[in-house]
């Protein structure tokens, strides 16, 4: 008997009336948002290339901002100082806010028990709820004094040291101070992630280093801390992803300077963020589109950090 | 060597007796030195294991055999003091190595844990550790000197018979090894730090045939040094691999020792009914 | 002699009453040791007390630690110093949190809630004047960017989910990148798009931008809870007959109903303090109006951040009471949404 090979037949998902009207409803918000939002970046971005083509890399190293309303005179825009001031910034608040989120961590899920871990863990969620505004307000009325007293320890004790030299004697409204504000921003979402990854730290293995007679801390830095690295690294690029777009509380506790200035005790200084927030209000068109560019490169820093940061933490949550 | 049971004397009296306990009898340089006497075992508030004394010979395989839920686990627990970590939970009785009781005030529990090693049912080799940075890691976490590594490393693996297989690749990561080398690898992390008693939960349950047979006879030979108490639910790996068997029991209530005795005799001639209903397969 | 008696569970393990006490008496030598200190060397303020009892503390391990072996002096150590790190990391936001209740609570008279600023100068009295403009701004405000977003939001995320059509990869990647922009950004496209084009700040330029900010944060929180649903759900439906339209309306949507509410709560709490955006695109006002499109309009961030500006007396300790409400607020939203989020599961 011959065997005939079968015929396949196409299947087709045939809609609906109902559904096509359904699906288009649907497509069309999504596309709606889709156009929202890309129209915004591509905005940014065309912006962003006029400036460059007319300023060319002196955008970004240039260290003069001044707009010109004369004819003759040129403006200039150099957003140098304000880049690595937000760097600067972010960099020293994250300084300080990995450590005390790795410790934070490792005490709520390894040292504290009971009611204690559950008072802490609640409080870390509120902390990360507190706008920046409120930062921004604690910053300037409580910590500022605080942070004075550290700075200008640091800076009579280690002023030899190039980074903490001074110049005046005023602390108060430094990059340091405004990088421990950024601090206590940061450390709620680098807290969180931290606890998280730590909390899967599989069980077996910190049994193990009890049953093989090692202490607590033995478990901890020979099982916990190496399982939870790049859950760590990742929960700390979202914390930098943070710092470095925020305005209001940089705002209120930095001078603003238009001075490349790697002193941080210096009462000068001054982010990305901070430079549009003040300069937004009688700029010309001219310095208007500068200032978008600006806005573009943050937008590109935070982009490319939160994208680093979601790779990371996609990766520990996948093995 | 003799071996009796209580309930065996107790019945021979004309009593019965609804709770029974078990002793090894054996002679005195013949004990391993650990022994429980009347152990019980509480998670919150369930009573998992009542009164069980028993003592172990030394230099031999004992088999903690019976069907699961029964405290088997539970009891080996008791054994290092590994049953504290689980919250909430409770103990009651003695257990005691060289005559001192592991559970007493000044004993430090950690100290103990070296005395008494433990094996777990998964392999878990630390990841990020190489091969010869896993044997020796027991000895990092109690802070001991080692004075030569290289050999104390080659003499771990040779006992736990993994030596050849890896001695070309000690550095490599201790994640790459298949299941079976993973548990010699455990094995021999336990042996570094030189204990007197190996616990074992289920060591092979994880692992395949092949793998499983070759970690029995690493077991045989361990027990020529070392004492080795070992929990199975696979009863003819508790007939190959052990001299002496427990039979653990629970009708529900907490588990109980049923009945202890060479395994000869516990799989030939065993004295409680419910023990030849076990190993004849009639539950379980 | 059938019955055997039961001994009462103990827990060895567990630390003693005497242990307890040692420690008590050891936390108070440190307390008493850095009191003297303190007076004597005169270190200031809370940190200097910190810094004391911390440097005490080393020094009692150290002392104590000749009995104990290396391991545990070892094990000590890192106790305190983990201990010290975590209250180091919980303290500002206890100040926040202590600060922001202390210093608010002074001016939330009823005044505070019912007048605004419109006949009240920042300096005044605390029982005139008030931010009732500032709040029902900031309401104004989210509640039409709620309207936007939450449906544009939910769309997506049904589109990610259930329709999955060609440009699935573009939307998903869109609004991934731009769950990412800085918030000061957002404003600043409003602003030279929108506001300068109809001279000015608006209630609706505002909304905007809050707009901008919660749209990516309420498409990914959507698509998240609609990926839960199992997809047996979705076949059961569909193999009972009914088009994939009901299917969706009337099984899955249900299912995570108040997931997607918490979705929006989230979203909302999260743009509800904001401030920059706003300060570019809706400015400032002391009074408020219903019509979006009139002029600026003030919010409760933008309100604490100008009575902060003016710096006097009396405007600071509004600017704390605007704080108080402000965190009020937010907690009020994050556990609404804690609760909805609880009662997802089956």
């Amino acid at each position: 008997m011959n065997i005939v090979a079968p015929i396949k037949r196409e299947m087709h998902v045939v809609h609906s009336r109902g559904d096509k009207v359904f699906r288009g409803i649907v497509t069309a918000g999504a596309l709606t948002s889709l156009v929202i939002l890309g129209l915004i970046g591509s905005f940014l971005f065309a912006r962003g290339a006029q400036v460059f083509s007319q300023y060319g890399l002196k955008f970004i190293t240039g260290t003069n901002w001044s707009s010109s309303m004369e004819e003759g005179i040129p403006s200039e825009f150099g957003m140098g100082p304000m880049l690595v001031g937000t760097i600067v910034v972010s960099v020293i608040a994250l300084l300080f806010a990995v450590p005390m989120s790795i410790a934070g961590a490792l005490y709520i899920e390894f040292y504290a028990t009971g009611r204690v871990r559950k008072i802490m863990s609640g409080l870390l969620d509120l902390a990360a709820a507190i706008p920046s505004i409120i930062f921004g307000l604690w910053g300037i009325q409580i910590f500022t004094n605080f942070g004075q007293r550290w700075a200008s320890f640091l800076g009579n004790r280690l002023g030899f040291v190039p980074i903490f030299n001074t110049i005046s004697d005023n602390y108060g409204r430094s990059p340091f101070v405004a990088g421990c504000v950024l601090a206590a921003m940061v450390v709620p979402i680098t807290t969180s992630v931290a606890r998280e990854v730590y909390s899967r730290t599989p069980r077996e293995l910190i049994d193990t280093c009890y049953a093989l007679g090692g202490s607590k801390w033995g478990a901890i830095k020979t099982v916990v801390l190496p399982f939870g690295k790049s859950g760590v690294v990742g929960g700390a690029m979202l914390g930098l992803g943070r710092a470095l777009g925020e305005t209001v509380a940089v705002y209120l506790v930095l001078n603003l300077n238009f001075r490349y200035t790697f002193r941080i005790l210096e009462s000068e200084g001054g982010n990305v963020a901070s430079l549009i927030a003040t300069r937004f209000g009688e700029s010309s068109s001219e310095e208007l589109t500068a200032l978008v560019a600006a806005g573009f490169v943050l937008f590109l820093l935070t982009l490319s950090v939160n994208m680093v940061a979601s790779a990371i933490v996609a990766k520990t949550t996948r093995s | 060597m003799k071996v009796t049971t209580v309930s065996q004397r107790i019945e021979s009296e004309g009593a019965v007796m609804s709770n029974t306990s078990a002793v090894l009898d054996t002679p005195e340089q013949a004990f391993a030195g650990l022994e429980t006497r009347d152990a019980h075992a509480w998670f919150g508030k369930h009573h998992a294991l009542s009164s069980v004394s028993l003592r172990f010979p030394a230099k031999s395989v004992t088999g903690l055999i019976g069907p699961s839920g029964c405290g088997k686990s539970t009891y080996l627990r008791l054994l290092n003091r590994m049953h504290e970590f689980i919250p909430n939970s409770a103990m009651a009785g003695e257990v005691l190595l060289h005559g001192v009781d592991i559970y007493g005030e000044s004993v430090d529990p950690a100290a103990i844990r070296l005395k008494i090693g433990m094996v777990f049912q998964k392999p878990n080799p630390f990841p990020a550790m190489t091969i010869r940075e896993n044997v020796i890691s027991g000895l990092k976490l109690a802070h001991i000197k080692i004075d030569n590594e290289d050999d104390l490393v080659e003499k771990c693996l040779n006992r736990a018979g993994l030596w050849k297989e890896v001695k070309d690749r000690l550095d490599a990561s201790g994640g790459s090894l298949s299941g079976g080398q993973q548990q010699r690898l455990c094995i021999a992390r336990s042996l570094a730090v030189e204990p007197e008693v190996l616990l074992m939960d289920e060591p092979c349950s994880a692992l395949d045939p092949g793998s499983t047979l070759r970690i029995e006879e690493t077991i045989k030979e361990l027990a020529e040094k070392i004492t080795v108490v070992i929990v199975t639910h696979n009863m003819q790996q508790a007939s190959r691999v052990s001299d002496y068997c427990a039979f653990f029991l629970s009708d529900g209530g907490p588990g109980v020792l049923v009945e202890a005795d060479q395994t000869r005799k516990m799989f030939t001639n065993p004295t409680d009914t419910r023990t030849a209903d076990y190993v004849q397969g009639k539950f379980g | 002699m059938s019955d055997v008696t039961i001994p009462q569970p103990t827990r060895p393990w567990q630390r003693k009453r005497q242990d307890v006490v040692r420690s008590a008496v050891s936390i108070g030598a440190v307390g008493v040791l850095s009191l003297v200190i303190v007076l004597f060397t005169g270190f200031a303020g809370v940190d200097g007390w910190a810094v004391t009892v911390f440097l005490v503390s080393v020094l009692l391990i150290i002392v104590r630690g000749r009995k104990m072996s290396v391991k545990e002096r070892g094990n000590a150590k890192v106790q305190l110093f983990i201990t010290a790190a975590a209250l180091l990391a919980f303290a500002p936001w206890i100040s926040i949190f202590g600060s922001v209740l202390v210093k608010g609570i002074v001016g939330l008279k009823l005044n505070f809630v019912t007048s605004d600023m419109r006949t009240t100068v920042p300096d005044d009295e605390l029982n005139l004047g008030g931010a009732l403009h500032a709040m029902l701004g900031s309401l104004l405000m989210v509640v039409m960017a709620t309207a936007i977003t939450l449906p544009l939001g939910i769309l997506s995320g049904v589109y990610l989910t259930e329709i999955k059509g060609r440009f699935t990869f573009l939307v998903r990647f869109v609004i991934q990148s731009m769950s990412g922009v800085p918030s000061i950004v957002a404003g600043l496209f409003v602003f030279t798009t929108y506001v300068s084009a109809t001279h000015g700040p608006t209630a609706f330029g505002g909304s905007l931008a809050l707009g901008i900010l919660m749209l990516p944060t309420v498409a990914r929180t959507s698509e998240e809870v609609l990926k839960l649903v199992p997809d047996d759900l979705r076949s059961a439906s569909l193999a009972l007959g009914a088009r994939q339209w009901r299917t969706t309306l009337m099984v899955v949507l249900p299912t995570v109903r108040s997931g997607l509410i918490t979705a929006a709560i989230l979203g909302v709490a999260r743009v509800i303090g904001e401030t920059a955006p706003l300060l570019l695109t809706a400015g400032s006002n002391t009074a408020f109006w219903f019509n979006p499109l009139k002029g600026p309009i003030a919010s409760l961030p933008i309100y604490v951040f100008g009575m902060l500006q003016i710096g006097t007396e009396y405007a600071v300790n509004r600017a704390w009471t605007g704080a108080l409400v402000l965190m009020l607020t937010v907690f009020a939203l994050f556990f609404t949404a804690r609760k909805l989020g609880g009662k997802d599961k089956r």
